[in-house]
């Protein structure tokens, strides 16, 4: 579904990404773990098309799409919940989820959906009406993710959604992208959270200051010497 | 800690009875004039609000803009100015409209039209050509293109215009009617019929169009916005055309009413706008139709008025009052600071 090869970033003089290559398959969790500094962000970035990358290929179901304006991106069905949440702060979360859906027309559709959104992340149902940036940290993250569902992407990225969560937070925002990916969404999934993102993904890409150090199965990386070392704290 | 607290209670204290002190003056002040001259004073105002609305047309431009790349568009008053000029062209020289008729009607409702289309295109195209590609640039990069720009656009103004006033005659009617010895010239009726129906179409717009969602959604988070699906370009684009054909409006509205025009025109009542903006809270844009009336109708009184500093004091306590305002109030009368979650 997605394929990145030999892909170059930079910001000004500063290589971030140094000639990565991944890949994601229709149906997959696909995780992208790494230190700070390491590059996640920047690689979901430029998928999304608000970084133009220095050379390499991003294919999305067979068509290139390195350098194209981020909104086209979305038109062709990849949506991110960025890192920092970035939800608008003064429209309320009603307005935020509406903006989710911008290029979208299908007004049943869209119902549905808001609806489904809605179930996952029942905290913002009461918010409905409150100003997106009146509220915790926590359900800022949720409304973030229920945005990006909102555009009905075929290809969801997300950049840290754990971030700042409480533990129970954590682990129901794990069983939350469990079963969005259940429902049909394929996710890349970005992570400080290791572990976590391990046992929820199929295959995991380890980034080490712009390049992948390590990639396979989560199942198998999880149990490796070396990712156990630097990654999960043992 | 209970130090510091109170210190700072101290000095709220200081300062809302500061505000309500000069607040009661002012209204002490307004008093007076009302029972001494009551129609005066109606005059005044009037004739005041019907200055601010003009300036409201104006303020908007700077507020919209601001409010979505964070820049002064210095040349904003400029383009009103040339809007202006466009106007007298338009009505005089090539339609050779000089008296109320109803032709001379026809055609200022098109001048109004092509007036707005005019001062759009050019926003547009200084956005475009100018302002876009140092939209990374450091703030003050953008700021120093737009003063550029705003002697540029004088130069024009120089050169179609001259280097001194002109006057015109207008297609307006240049009566009045009384109601209770309060005079009403029609001009300043024909103000309000145009400049209303802008000011709500324009909240419209922001408000309920999906264009209006994509504007406020890139003023708040550019990137967000991109992730959402929006042209953060053509967003921006509109934008300036908005506070384009407003400048526009405005252009031929004090053309018109005042029979002038004149290649500084744009940074006197620029200026103005600007403050008006600022007065309301830039970036807000009821607070710029707030600012802009409450300017109009504070200088209108200032002028009219028995008991005021007069004439040659209006810009004197125009900003005055700014300087208080912004010491009191830094965000404007209706900016709230956002406190922002990390
Ligand atoms: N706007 C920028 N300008 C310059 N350098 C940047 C910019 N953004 C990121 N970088 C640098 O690029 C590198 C990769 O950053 P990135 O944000 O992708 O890391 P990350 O893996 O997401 O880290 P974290 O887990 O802390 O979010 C870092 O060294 C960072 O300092
Ligand atoms: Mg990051």
């Amino acid at each position: 579904m997605l394929k990145i090869e030999n892909l170059e970033v930079t910001y000004g003089n500063i290589k971030a990404i140094k000639g990565i290559s991944l890949e994601v398959n229709q149906g997959e969790i696909v995780t992208l773990i790494g230190s700070n500094g390491a590059g996640k962000s920047t690689t979901l970035r430029t998928i999304s098309g608000i970084l133009k990358p220095k050379s390499g290929s991003i294919t999305f179901n067979g068509e290139r799409i390195e350098g194209v304006e981020g909104h086209e991106i979305v038109a062709k069905g990849i949506c991110q919940s960025p890192e920092g949440r970035r939800i608008f702060p003064k429209m309320t979360v009603d307005e935020n989820l509406d903006l989710g859906a911008f290029l979208r027309n299908d007004k049943a559709e869209i119902k549905r959906d808001r609806q489904r959104v809605l179930e996952l992340f029942p905290k913002l149902q009461e918010r409905i009406d409150q100003k997106a940036g009146t509220m915790s940290g926590g359900e800022q993250q949720m409304l973030a993710v229920g945005r990006a569902l909102m555009g009905s992407p075929k290809l969801l990225l997300l950049d840290e959604p754990s971030m700042g969560l409480a533990p129970v937070l954590v682990e129901m925002i794990f069983e939350t992208i469990k079963k969005i990916n259940d429902q049909g969404t394929t996710i890349l999934l970005v992570e400080q959270n290791a572990l976590a993102a391990l046992n929820v993904a199929d295959r995991a890409y380890v980034l080490e200051s712009g390049s992948i150090k390590m990639s396979g199965k989560a199942r198998d990386l999880i149990s490796n010497d070396e990712v156990t070392k630097a990654y999960l704290g043992g | 800690m209970a130090n510091s607290s109170t210190r700072f209670s101290a000095r709220l204290l200081i300062e809302r009875s500061v505000a309500t002190l000069i607040i009661g003056l002012v209204f002490f002040w307004l008093a007076i004039n009302l029972v001494k001259s009551p129609s005066q004073f109606f005059q005044s105002s009037i004739i005041g609000i019907s200055n601010g609305v003009l300036y409201a047309l104006i303020a908007l431009g700077y507020t919209l803009v601001y409010g979505i790349i964070e820049l002064i568009n210095f040349a904003h008053g400029d383009l009103f100015m040339l809007g202006g000029l466009f106007a007298a062209t338009f009505i005089t020289v090539w339609f050779k409209q000089e008296t109320p008729s109803n032709t001379g009607y026809a055609v200022f409702f098109l001048c109004l039209i092509a007036a707005m289309g005019f001062c759009a295109t050019i926003n547009v195209g200084i956005e475009r050509f100018a302002y876009r590609r140092l939209r990374k640039a450091p703030k003050l990069a953008p700021l120093i293109t737009a003063v550029g720009v705003s002697f540029i656009i004088q130069f024009i103004g120089i050169r179609w215009n001259g280097s001194g006033p002109k006057t015109w005659n207008s297609v307006l009617p240049s009566g009045e009617f009384t109601i209770s010895s309060v005079h009403i010239p029609y001009t300043t009726v024909i103000s309000f019929l145009v400049t209303i129906p802008l000011l709500i179409f324009m909240t419209f717009i922001v408000a309920k169009t999906r264009r209006g969602k994509a504007m406020r959604a890139t003023a708040q988070d550019a990137d967000a916005a991109r992730l959402m699906g929006i042209n953060v370009n053509k967003t921006i684009s509109f934008t300036f055309a908005l506070g384009g054909a407003l400048a526009g409006a405005a252009g031929l509205l004090f053309q018109q009413t005042r029979g002038l025009t004149n290649y500084n025109l744009g940074y006197q009542l620029g200026l103005i706008a600007f403050t008006s903006a600022v007065l309301g809270g830039i970036g807000n844009l009821s607070g710029a139709v707030l600012g802009a009336i409450l300017i109009g109708l504070i200088q209108g009184l200032n002028d009219g008025l028995p008991i005021g500093l007069g004439q040659q004091w209006s810009q004197t306590v125009v900003f005055t009052i700014l300087i208080l305002l912004m010491v009191f109030k830094p965000t404007g009368l209706l900016g709230k600071p956002m406190v922002e979650k990390v």
